[in-house]
């Protein structure tokens, strides 16, 4: 992924609760996740990891708190380009091409020259020579390439991934693993929940343990850093 | 400006993955000729018989496949969550709506059309001399259908027993739909046909009210 024209971004979590009914899928939630941090969420099912991550994505709404996104000196405001989101569902169509899904997004978008930036990323992802092909006829691990590159359209700053190697053979996850590097390294902030995976987590900066929709542990470095990787990947 | 080609674009979408599968136009078309069919067998359908119950008959017909062509609009979007990449990428929901909306209309359409002649044929119907009434009648039917059962659709798919939720949603809704382009089709049948303007009217009013409610509440439908 070559790095490009975003500027970094980090964001703010605010006393974020959301509930179903009666029923608490996040708590309390107040982070700072700093522009060009890649941090994992760990957390049994239903610890509110996904549920964190469609709130980063302003794809569900808080029932209370606030979301901002921050410039690279810390403050809020102006206007970010929306997140690149991943999840374990591709968010592509199969009745189309692995190029006309990219179209389409890029048109709806409102991106410039979209026919390019939809090859350069199928150049990117390994799906040039399948650019043609429908999305039902690929593998698990080439639907998800197609949803990295849909989700890299827009150049995001913020990139959030939601359990994005389930499923994936290993070599798939390892291709993951390389691209996700290469993101990070390229300066974009990433928030990813993952759930069995170790390729994928140890290229984390920063691991964050949500236990009942609560943050219980918060860490860059040390012991329990490692345990809370050791938890993901449990 | 965004709405507009955003909704050009979702248009597009929905237009080459149906032509390319087919799978509602077939279905639906197949269900209004099977529903012909059969109430022709149910009575004499001698020219005299037919306008009195055509419009009727002709008319539940689409509603029932309106029904069944509606139901997958929303639920398709599911499969592998790709509404909530329309919802990050579109500047106005309204527009994934729109596009909708404006599909469903033109295969429903299509399917009244192609039908068309079929129930001419059938209930002895002299249709050539009012067709372009009836095209008329047939869009702001089934404009009505499409905007009501497109929201209800967003609405029932993210339900339990969804593929009863639309039907028992839909069709008391549509019920003033069916009533009004009923008694426009029957005029237009009529011996000495003539257009019931008072209809024509209300189908105008009723999409443009529940096309404005779409658009206020449109956003609010689309939230999980």
């Amino acid at each position: 992924m070559t790095p490009t024209s975003f500027s970094p971004t980090g964001i703010r979590f605010e006393n974020i609760d959301k509930r179903y009914g009666g029923l608490y899928a996040l708590r309390r939630i107040s982070l700072e996740i700093a522009a060009g941090e890649c941090v994992v969420f760990a957390g049994r099912n239903g610890s509110g990891k996904t549920t964190l991550l469609r709130i980063a994505a302003r794809l569900t709404r808080p029932s209370s708190g606030t979301v901002s996104f921050l410039n690279s000196r810390g403050e809020t405001g102006g206007t970010q380009p929306p997140a690149g989101f991943v999840a374990h569902a591709t968010m592509v169509y199969d009745e189309l091409t692995a190029e006309e899904n990219l179209l389409l997004f890029a048109r709806l978008q409102g991106i410039a020259e979209p026919a390019a930036r939809a090859r350069t990323l199928l150049r990117e992802v390994g799906l040039e020579e399948r650019h043609s092909s429908l999305v039902r006829t690929f593998s698990r691990g080439m639907r998800q390439r197609v949803a990295i590159a849909r989700a890299l359209l827009n150049e995001p700053a913020v990139v959030l991934l939601d359990e994005p190697v389930t499923g994936l053979d290993p070599q798939g996850t390892s291709w993951f693993a390389q691209t996700l590097r290469r993101l990070r390294d390229s300066g974009r902030t990433i928030l990813m929940s993952l759930h069995g995976e170790s390729e994928v987590s140890t290229l984390a900066t920063r691991a964050i343990r949500l236990d009942a929709g609560a943050v219980v542990a918060d860490t860059r470095t040390g012991a329990n850093f490692r345990s809370i990787l050791a938890f993901a990947n449990a | 400006m965004a709405l507009l080609s955003n909704t050009a674009v979702l248009l597009g979408k929905e237009l080459r993955t149906e032509f390319r599968s087919r799978e509602l136009l077939t279905t639906t078309t197949v269900f209004v000729l099977i529903v012909i069919v059969l109430f022709s067998f149910s009575f004499n359908p001698t020219s005299e018989e037919s306008r009195r119950f055509g419009a009727g008959l002709l008319w539940l017909a689409f509603l029932f496949a309106a029904s069944l062509m509606l139901q997958p609009c929303f639920l398709r979007e599911q499969n592998n969550d790709t509404l909530s990449a329309l919802r990050l990428s579109v500047s106005d929901p309204f527009a994934i709506f729109l596009a909708k909306l404006v599909a469903n209309t033109l295969f429903l359409l299509l399917t009244e059309l192609l039908l068309l002649p079929v129930f001419a044929v059938m209930y002895n119907v002299a249709i050539l001399p009012m067709l372009h009434w009836l095209v008329l009648v047939f869009f702001l039917g089934s404009l009505g259908v499409s905007i009501a059962g497109t929201a209800l659709s967003a609405i029932s798919a993210q339900a339990r027993m969804r593929e009863l939720l639309l039907p028992l949603l839909l069709l008391p809704l549509l019920t003033p739909i069916l009533v009004a382009s009923t008694e426009v089709t029957a005029g237009l049948f009529d011996r000495a046909p003539f257009v019931q303007w008072k209809g024509v009217g209300f189908l105008a009013v009723f999409d443009v009210a529940f096309l404005t409610i779409l658009w206020l509440l449109g956003e609010y439908l689309l939230e999980e």
